[in-house]
């Protein structure tokens, strides 16, 4: 432990080759990723090199590592003064690339600017004011010796029990927000469409959260039961014409009964030998999806599976001869939004559902075991678990909520092929919920946010895309290695002061 | 009437055997203890009762009941607890929930009148009840681990070094409340203890085990006053 205020040695000729090697590595990255570009071969050579966008990225690593070497070493003006300097500049620029519209300075400023994309310019922006405001909080609060992980992670812990603690705030905040959505001013059909799209995977998110965050198996194909969902209503609409409500819980059981017969025989499996199972049942479902033409249509798809109604009310704009739509019964002007909107409700409510079950069924015995499991399986043995048949309930149920997120998936796309339902879908569902922080329903509603919403959002990234996607995925590991928000809420809470806890009756009963 | 009969029992991990041909008589109301060394095979035994390990040979009796072959969830719906070797409390859960774990067997109508009584027995876990059970002590979790065992209200509590690594004034309140649990309760208790000088004065009759057998038995007195027990487990220990 070093006295406070005192600085650790600063090795420059180590720091200066360090950030060198980081230079060396995000060139070599870049070359190819951004360093040539093909183009139509009539309007000059194939290959376009431009090496301008690599020598910024290179230099631009070379001073950032730097900073961050700097930082460490608690030399923090030198620092202030570089990334002020760099973040003043680079803001200007971008403000007056933007107020200049197509005028010259704006000609002018895009020559200075490091990179074409505005995005990545102002993310750059962004970060040199984080770095000064760090180096400027390191100056005024010099007397404080820096944190070592232990502690920091300590203190992450307690802010993830604050923001849990806000989540109670948070929660229905957000609810609200949710229930409003397809009535506050600036919603287009596109921001509607990924509305839809995120809270799918919310759902998802809860549903994999039974199995993988409660209960602790890893699971590798979820999309498997997706799929058993989506091809169960679209199959079942297929040949015996049924609407959309009634093959609802159709799928949720054919969901649970598929997680049943994959459980069965493997859930002796633990860890790795368990995902890798699983990994495989995904692939299987989706080859024979593939494979058995005659049934399933193969890599053709399923087409025209039917829209949901309300009521039996279809949102068509013009309803067959004698019926009712929507809008007519309603004696509304026909609206293609209105469809998005019920979706999106319905989306809404079948994840409610999905988060109200799982917040229920934790305070239940068999929810409560589902944790003791992930714990510690033995101890859970000798306490009379049968661990077969409570992992069973486990799974089954984390199935037939993917099964209704499939049958939703089918109705609003309409149209379904095995190539929905790919391995890295199953990834993505349980990245958001090892990001969200396994266990936690908040986390993985922010981490659906960040995985899928904002992918949509930036998709003007273009190429840069999945590469914010990386960052966003490595930056959550480095600073929160346990998810966004991993912090275990008792399923009790005892408002009473422990000294007087005069009635055990009252209190205990969960 | 004996609660739990262990004949000629054999079971070991793998190839190697690690209990030759075990016998033990645990009768109603009793409290009997199992000494031995390091590696003697005493934890071993404890776990082949609730059948992990499985017996390779012999027969496990409890309550007149052949429970050989019964898978464990089954043998503990019988009555009959463990508070493991290592204690095994779920870290992340709360003291209270862990105590819920330990219910999953009995009538729920039991639930509060039995949590009261762990509450009696170990205050500290009343006050600790909200707490996230891998941050208590370890004496605290001790006592977890054997409350968390008494809510299934059994008939027999089988205890596994319940002393280990705890300070000696914690070691005497752990047992005081053992033999608190066999007189009150009249719950039979079967225990075993490296701490062979408390665990003989606590108990009605006392096993020796070393090499997977039983090379000696008697009451607990005539164990302590053993030379060759004294020489054994006792001098310069205690």
């Amino acid at each position: 432990m070093q006295a406070p205020g005192a600085r650790p040695p600063f090795d420059l000729l180590g720091a200066l080759k360090d950030a060198g090697r980081v230079a060396a590595v995000v060139a070599l990255l870049t070359v190819a990723l951004l360093g040539a570009r093909v183009q139509d071969a009539s309007s000059g050579p194939p290959l376009l090199f431009r090496f301008d966008d690599v020598i910024a990225a290179a230099a631009l690593a070379f001073f950032g590592r730097l900073g961050v070497a700097l930082l460490r070493a608690r030399r923090a003006l030198p620092v202030l003064v570089g990334a002020i300097a760099f973040a003043l500049g680079l803001t200007a620029i971008l403000l007056l690339g933007t107020a200049a519209g197509g005028g010259e300075g704006a000609v002018l400023a895009r020559r200075i600017l490091p990179f074409a994309s505005p995005v990545v310019n102002w993310t750059l922006a962004i970060a040199a004011w984080i770095m000064s405001a760090r180096a400027a909080w390191l100056l005024w609060h010099a007397s404080e010796s820096t944190l070592d992980s232990e502690a920091r992670e300590a203190r992450m812990d307690r802010l993830g029990a604050r923001i849990q603690e806000w989540a109670r705030l948070v929660g229905p905040l957000l609810l609200g927000v949710a229930v409003v959505l397809p009535f506050l001013p600036g919603i287009d059909r596109r921001l509607l469409d990924i509305a839809v799209l995120v809270v799918t995977y919310i759902m998802l998110g809860w549903g994999l959260n039974i199995v993988v965050g409660l209960a602790g198996l890893l699971d590798l194909g979820y999309v498997a039961f997706y799929a058993v969902g989506a091809y169960s209503y679209a199959l079942l609409a297929l040949y015996f014409d049924l609407g959309f409500w009634t093959c609802l819980p159709l799928a949720g059981i054919m969901s649970a009964f598929a997680g049943i017969l994959l459980g069965f025989p493997v859930l002796r499996l633990r860890g790795d030998y368990l995902a890798i199972v699983t990994l495989g049942f995904g692939e299987i479902i989706r080859i024979i999806l593939l494979n058995w033409y005659t049934f399933t249509n193969g890599p053709d798809g399923i087409s025209g599976i039917p829209r949901p109604t309300l009521f039996g009310l279809p949102f068509t704009a013009n309803p067959a001869e004698g019926e009712a739509s929507f809008h007519s019964f309603f004696g509304l002007e026909y609206s293609p939004l209105d469809r998005i909107v019920f979706l999106y409700y319905l989306i809404l409510a079948l994840a409610l559902v999905t988060n109200l079950f799982t917040l229920r069924i934790r305070k239940l015995p068999v929810g409560r075991a589902w944790e003791a499991l992930r714990e510690d399986e033995i101890a859970c043995r000798s306490l009379g678990v049968h661990p077969r048949n409570t992992k069973l309930t486990a799974f089954s149920i984390g199935a037939m909520f993917g099964g209704f997120g499939g049958s939703f998936f089918a109705t609003r796309q309409g149209f379904i092929s095995p190539e929905s339902f790919t391995f890295l879908e199953s990834a993505i569902i349980l990245a958001i919920v090892v990001l969200g922080g396994m266990g936690s329903q908040i986390g993985i509603v922010f981490a659906a946010i960040l995985l899928i919403g904002l992918p949509e959002v930036f998709r003007d990234l273009n190429q840069y895309r999945m590469l914010a996607f990386g960052l966003a995925m490595v930056t959550i590991m480095v600073w929160r290695p346990r998810g966004l928000l991993a912090h275990r809420e008792p399923t009790i809470r005892i408002t009473d002061h422990p000294s007087h806890g005069a009635d055990p009756a009252q209190e205990t009963r969960a | 009437m004996s609660v739990l009969r262990v004949e000629g029992l054999h079971a070991g991990y793998g190839h190697i055997e690690a209990l030759h041909g075990v016998d033990i008589d645990v009768a109603e109301g009793e409290i009997v203890t199992l000494i031995g060394a390091n590696g003697a095979g005493k934890s071993t035994l404890l776990m082949s009762i609730c059948g992990n390990p499985r017996a390779s040979r012999g027969r496990i009796e409890f309550l007149g009941e052949d429970i050989t072959r019964l898978p464990t969830h089954a043998i503990v719906r019988r009555g009959l607890a463990q508070s493991p070797e290592g204690r095994r409390i779920f870290p992340f859960m709360s003291v209270l929930e862990n105590l819920q774990m330990g219910a999953s067997t009995t009538d729920a109508r039991h639930f509060d009148a039995d949590l009261e009584r762990v509450f009696t027995l170990y205050p500290i876990l009343r006050e600790r009840r909200q707490q996230r059970a891998g941050t208590l002590s370890g004496g605290e979790q001790q006592m977890l681990a054997i409350g968390r065992a008494l809510m299934s209200r059994p008939k027999l509590l089988l205890l596994d070094e319940p002393s280990l690594g705890l300070a000696p004034l914690l070691v005497r309140q752990i047992f005081s409340v053992i033999r608190e649990i066999n007189v009150r309760d009249r719950v039979t208790v079967f225990l075993v203890e490296q701490n062979a000088y408390h665990a003989l004065r606590l108990a009605h009759r006392g096993y020796v085990m070393a090499n997977g057998k039983i090379v000696l038995s008697g009451s607990g007195q005539d164990l302590l006053a053993n030379p060759e027990i004294r020489k054994a487990y006792l001098e310069g220990g205690r």
